[in-house]
């Protein structure tokens, strides 16, 4: 575990910062002074996840580093929108190759530091779910077996967004993209493909692989941090809603990411050495439809000719995770009235 | 020329260049919503505003911007009925704050910490006249002293506190903390004339030369009911009894005591006779709990002291030593009707607690003063229909709690004010109530209310020793912290964290932020996430 | 000191003394044994510091030599054939970060069919990519171009491919004199980049660049190709004032002053064709040969230079555009352009097909006497071909043409196997 739980009314343990919280116990986000990693000016769509997702990550891992970051980039949305000529959004030293090469680049970036003894200066490798699971899988799991020391961060808005919405390996089943359209019998993306990363990446038994989303900062910025501290390859992977892919209000990027977890489809945890050390327990248990309902890449399953045959399938795949990891808190029964010591 | 290769390679930040506001078609914009607990506060008390400051620990802070509104927090959180808490948005997330409790811990820092309420104003030159010492009268001297008024306050009664004092048993209000709150006001510099009964207001204002009056008189008169009685029946009214109690006088009452009514001063007696010493204290009401006007908390702690209900009963007859009672039974419509079934019940005394009514023999000589239904008629600003004359607290038509009175004591010195300097009273808009709905209740941490702890009860049965115990710090903390904040921003760094654009600019601690609109997309994730409903998306004008 | 030496273990050797800070090596024949050589010298320390990394793959060889170079560090990998093929993307991508990487690349053939022997074939197909493309005709001028390969990659910011015949040079055992620490060290100064991925002056480098920006970036990379045009003669000037050994240069010109026919080649094949050019001397035919060290840059002017006094011209060359002909002939007659120079393109030794003396001289004699076509293919086997077009012609369901062909050629041995 982790995660230091801040036991802080009112809103301490989930809000980005509070005005009473000591500064050690504050998110990285909440400090005025904060990297800025990508900065403002780029041009991410309103309301963009990955965007969020990757000044949370990196400014979390600037702290971590004292601002000693090296970050290699593959195509894809996160890229094009932050570096179009002649502007890019960047205040950390940044590169970007190919889209299907991030982890090998990486790789050579933290060869070169280490043939030049610059151990202080740490790598990070970043891209979206198409450079990680798919175009970028050989390169990634090439990384991972050497156990090259270079943090990857995937970016999954679950499809290649940049492109025009198209399906990737990490595109939920039912889904609709352009490649997966609202026609025939099984409308949406198959069931039953697709890759769990997250595993994958555990198979390799790298020192430390993880899953957040946008939705806790303080969950996401303690995998950061706990991530620098290891050698070696390490594997992030957080949940960054996409409005446009997702057909998700603009506002409501955070709570998507937030029902993702809470309805058990985004399993949010994390492993050391292939073995799973943490979960972070669901907090409302929700049902799989109220996360889909905000989507209109589901709004097939709903209306008209509902599905519910679908969304049913889709709890299943629910159910099976929070199974899998264990992410209901165990009911035990908390006395009501009976507190005698809290803290504050 | 730049050494770096042209195009391909950038110099880091440049992209603040790039004026993305530009696509917005709604702006976010920070507003102060009304939170619900200061709009349900008879005394308009900016709750929300004091538990903030309560919640940094400044508890000095958090009491002085209190008692800018009701000088008696140490009073109002033991007898307040704390609407505030009914309204408060975190019933619907596990229980409301416990605003009262908290404020009690407040009011009685500050005795403890002798903290002083803000200095009387500089004089004006006017002189009010307030009648009755209760917390309407109170209140408004407070209020009236800070703009600066002079003051005279009268009672008939011989000690400060109408019905605070003479109404509201020590075990809930113990008297120390009464008489200090009080001489903390009257410290401010106040003509008290006690045991003084004004018999004709026009000519005790005349003569006073006074500007301006407030009547406060109260609801000092216990209703009476016709029952058959016999000779030796001993019946006598909740509010003569109370009052009796206060002045050390109590009447001997005998071993079974019956009280007739369902309001909090039917539990209020039959609390106090068990304290008395009755062994049996019967409380009959003709209707059921769920009627009972009553405060549930009152009537669980009288059912802790051992005080009995009858539901759905009637006295009909009262004799030396026994009382005859009908049962009754709820019809279609949900009143009380007869069943012809009926109970004899041992009796010494009964009790009358049907209600008050208020005293206005004073205004009987001027008839100008308009009255209905036995009480004062006044205007918004608490005028009555002679200017000049302002009424307020059980007197006019209102709720009658200690705490409505407080409010009218303050509105009553505003209307004064005004009309006595010769200006319109400023109407304050009011701002758009925080809803639930405004709320994002997801960053809130789970936190159960912390209860008052309250005397043991085997400690209760013969004394007035005050029942419900205070918050330790430690607990006050964590109750103000469990405040939402409603509708008003308390600095959390959300919009600041979530905000995909960086274009919300964080100024520093209590200034708050800004948005920067050179960058803002419109996105709306800073309002959605809000926790408090304190942005709002505006539309923007192309 | 002069040693009899594998062709890979003497650019494995010549390499290490460069001092490559990050070597990334993935195994496609016949580059093997330089990247097993220097691999072994880094894992017993005698390169070192030196990063030697193997990678899964061929594309992920050079995108870690983009992440090493962009961090500054000196970087080499070898490839061939398919490999390169399978990397073209960071190939290019190098060449447009303008990262001075430099990479040997072991001539070979591309399949299908599949084919490990030597032509030029998989140079030709990253000619347009943006690299420095030199050509060694010996394996010491193969081990003399990586050093000087360094310095031009290093010096311009762009990365440079060293090309050698796979297996004709890298498992050749020739005297190859080896260079000294010192002098390598006094030739080549240590990697000063342009630009640097470096935490305290951050910078974002690989931006998108649209139609508003590309055209110029694209020209300023053949600027800088221009400009080593100028560099490719001056450094192996300075290379052979420190060591007294002529190599590399844009072209090398041989028996060309007074040449009416002049054979225009690349590589190894240089050496049989001087051969050839001896003999015909000898009969009394005024020929001469230019070998293109420096094929991209294209010296335009310098082989118009050489060429231009010629009546005829004859470009042989290791591969070619299928459906067109001649890729080197292409450039070369681009540099002829005006003058009254014949070309003829001569295509040969594809796949390994031995380019002997013997089919030389007869193709120099019929040159002499007006007899070649414009296009011709050495040594092709009219037969096997004729026989495969009957086949196709005869049933849409003929089979594969290079089975068909083996089986052709190979009747006897078939009929041993089965």
């Amino acid at each position: 575990m982790t995660k230091r739980p801040i036991h802080f009314y009112q809103v301490g343990s989930f809000a980005v910062g509070n005005r009473l919280l000591s500064d050690g116990d504050r998110t990285v986000q909440s400090d005025a002074a904060r990297t800025n990693s990508i900065d403002s000016g780029h041009r991410a769509c309103q309301g963009c996840g990955e965007a969020l997702g990757a000044r949370y990550a990196l400014d979390a891992a600037m702290r971590a580093t004292r601002n000693r970051v090296v970050a290699v980039n593959a195509t894809g949305c996160l890229e094009v929108f932050s570096t179009p000529y002649p502007e890019t959004s960047w205040h950390i030293p940044w590169l970007h190759s190919l889209f299907g090469n991030a982890p090998a680049v990486a790789t050579g970036v933290a060869a070169a530091l280490r043939v030049k003894g610059r151990d202080d200066v740490r790598v990070i490798s970043q891209a979206g779910d198409g450079g990680t699971v798919d175009i970028g899988f050989g390169t990634l799991s090439g990384m991972f077996e050497r156990n090259d020391d270079v943090l990857f961060i995937c970016y999954d808005n679950e499809g290649y967004m940049n492109t025009g919405v198209q399906r990737s390996a990490a595109t939920p089943p039912a889904a609709r993209t352009a490649t997966t359209e609202v026609v025939g019998p099984q409308p949406g993306n198959t069931f039953g493909q697709g890759k769990d990363l997250p595993r994958i990446a555990m198979a390799h038994d790298v020192a430390y692989v993880a899953t957040a989303t946008v939705a806790d900062l303080h969950d996401l910025e303690a995998k950061v941090e706990r991530a620098m501290s290891f050698r070696g390859a390490r594997y992030l992977h957080i949940l960054v809603p996409c409005p446009l892919g997702w057909g998700s209000a603009s506002n409501e990027t955070i709570h998507v990411a937030r029902l993702a977890k809470e309805t058990g489809l985004f399993p949010v945890f994390e492993a050391e050495y292939g073995v799973v050390t943490s979960v972070s327990k669901i907090r409302r248990l929700t049902p799989v439809q109220e996360y889909l309902m905000l989507q209109r890449r589901f709004a097939h399953l709903f209306g008209k000719n509902p599905r519910p045959d679908i969304v049913t399938h889709l709890q299943e795949m629910a159910n099976r995770n929070i199974e899998r990891y264990g992410l209901l808190e165990d009911e035990v029964a908390r006395p009501r009235h009976a507190r005698t010591e809290v803290q504050v | 020329m730049n050494k770096r290769p042209f195009a391909i390679t950038l110099d880091v930040g440049s992209s603040r260049a790039n004026h993305t506001g530009s696509w917005r078609v709604e702006r976010p914009v920070y507003v102060e919503r009304l939170p619900p607990c200061n709009d349900a506060c008879p005394a308009g008390e900016n709750i929300q505003g004091w538990l903030y400051e309560a919640e940094s620990g400044d508890y000095a802070a958090a009491w002085h911007a209190l008692v800018q509104e009701n000088p008696f927090p140490a009073i109002m959180g033991r007898i307040c009925f704390h609407p505030c808490e009914t309204a408060c948005n975190r019933v619907k997330v596990d229980e409301a704050v416990g605003i009262n409790a908290v404020e009690r811990f407040l009011g009685d820092y500050g005795l403890a910490h002798r903290l002083s309420l803000p200095p009387a104003g500089p004089p004006s030159g006017h002189r009010v006249l307030v009648v009755g010492a209760g917390p309407a009268g109170l209140s408004a001297t407070y209020h009236l002293r800070r703009m600066g008024h002079e003051v005279r306050l009268v009672d008939s009664a011989a000690q400060l506190g109408g019905m605070m004092r003479y109404g509201i048993p020590a075990y809930r209000l113990p008297r120390d903390v009464l008489d200090a709150e009080i001489a903390r006001v009257i410290a401010m510099g106040v003509d008290v004339q006690l045991n003084h009964n004004v018999e004709d207001i026009a000519r005790e204002r005349d003569e006073g030369g006074f500007d301006a009056v407030f009547l406060a008189v109260g609801a000092q008169l216990g209703k009476r009911v016709d029952i058959p009685a016999g000779d030796s029946a001993k019946i006598l009214d909740a509010v003569s009894f109370l009052h009796r109690v206060a002045e050390d006088d109590a009447p001997m009452l005998g071993r079974r005591v019956v009280v007739y009514g369902g309001g909090d001063t039917a539990l209020d007696a039959a609390r106090t006779a068990r304290r008395l010493g009755a062994t049996e204290a019967v409380i009959v009401y003709r209707r059921t709990q769920e009627q009972m006007p009553a405060h549930g908390e009152e009537l669980e702690q009288a059912l802790g002291e051992g005080v009995t209900m009858r539901w759905l009963s009637t006295i009909n007859q009262v004799d030396n030593d026994t009382i005859m009672i009908e049962k009754m039974r709820l019809n279609d419509e949900g009143f009380p009707e007869s069943t012809g079934e009926f109970e004899q019940l041992g009796a010494d005394a009964v009790v009358l607690a049907l209600g008050q009514e208020t005293d206005l023999s004073l205004l009987e000589t001027d008839g100008r003063v308009r009255v209905r239904d036995g009480v004062v008629q006044v205007e918004p600003d608490l005028m009555t229909s002679v200017r000049g004359v302002f009424a307020g607290g059980d007197a006019v038509p209102a709720n009658r709690t200690a705490t409505v009175a407080v409010g009218h004591g303050k509105k009553a010195a505003r209307g004064i004010d005004a009309y006595v300097r010769g200006v319109a009273l400023e109407s304050r808009a009011k701002h758009e109530l925080a809803t639930f709905e405004h709320l994002n209740t997801w960053y809130y941490s789970d936190a159960e209310r912390t209860q008052r702890p309250e005397l043991e009860k085997v400690r209760r049965q013969d004394n007035f020793e005050e029942v419900v115990l205070g918050l330790t710090e430690r607990n006050a903390l964590f109750e103000a912290r469990r405040c939402m904040s409603c509708g008003n921003c308390f600095e959390c760094d959300n919009c600041f964290g979530v905000c995909p654009d960086n274009a919300v600019m964080k100024l520093g601690a209590n200034a708050k932020y800004e948005i920067d609109y050179d960058f803002c997309k419109g996105c709306g994730i800073c309002a959605h996430e809000c926790p408090c409903g304190a942005i709002t998306m505006v539309p923007e004008l192309i | 000191m002069l040693e009899q030496i594998e062709g890979s273990r003497a650019v494995a050797e010549t390499v290490a003394l460069c001092r490559p800070e990050v070597v990334c090596a993935y195994p496609i024949s016949p580059q093997t044994h330089i990247i097993e050589a220097v691999g072994a010298m880094v894992k017993e320390g005698r390169l070192s510091p030196c990063e030697f990394i193997n990678v899964e793959s061929e594309f992920a060889a050079m995108s870690v030599a983009i992440g090493a170079s962009a961090t500054g560090a000196r970087s080499y990998t070898a490839t061939a054939s398919q490999g390169l093929l399978f990397m073209i993307e960071a190939v290019y991508n190098a060449a447009g970060l303008g990262l001075p990487i430099v990479m040997t690349l072991a001539n070979r053939a591309i399949g299908a069919p599949i084919n490990i022997w030597n032509d030029h074939s998989d140079a030709m197909a990253v000619r347009d990519s943006g690299w420095v493309q030199l050509f060694a005709e010996t394996n010491q001028e193969a081990a003399d171009l990586h050093v000087q390969a360094f310095r031009l990659a290093e010096e311009l910011s762009v990365p440079v491919m060293v090309c050698m015949d796979g297996f004709i040079l890298t498992h050749a055992v020739e005297g190859v004199d080896l260079l000294e620490q010192s002098t390598v060290d006094s030739f080549l100064p240590p990697y000063d980049p342009r630009q640097v991925l470096d935490v305290q002056n951050p910078v974002s480098i690989g931006a998108m660049v649209g139609p508003e920006a590309f055209e110029e970036v694209r020209y300023l990379a053949h600027l800088r190709q221009l400009e080593a045009l100028e560099r490719i003669p001056s450094i192996a000037d300075a290379f052979e004032d420190l060591t007294g050994r002529r190599s590399g240069g844009l072209i090398h010109s041989y028996r060309t002053e007074d040449a009416t026919t002049i054979v225009v080649a690349m590589g190894s094949v240089l050496g049989t064709i001087k051969d050839a050019v001896d003999i015909r001397r000898e009969a009394g035919e005024a020929i001469g040969v230019v070998g293109i060290t420096s094929f991209r840059p294209f010296p335009s002017a310098a082989v118009r230079a050489a060429l231009e006094h010629a009546e005829q011209v004859v470009v042989l060359e290791k591969a070619f555009s299928i459906g067109h002909g001649g890729i080197l002939a292409t450039d070369v007659a681009m540099a002829l352009r005006g003058t009254d120079c014949e070309i003829h393109e001569v295509v040969a030794g594809l796949g390994g097909r031995p380019i002997t003396r013997q089919s030389l001289e007869g193709l120099f004699y019929r040159v002499g006497r007006g007899e070649l076509d414009s296009l011709l293919f050495l040594d092709l086997d009219a037969d096997v071909v004729n026989r495969e077009v009957e086949r196709m012609r005869a049933s849409r369901h003929s089979g594969p043409s290079a089975e068909n062909v083996l089986r052709d050629l190979g009747e006897p041995r078939v009929g041993q196997v089965s």
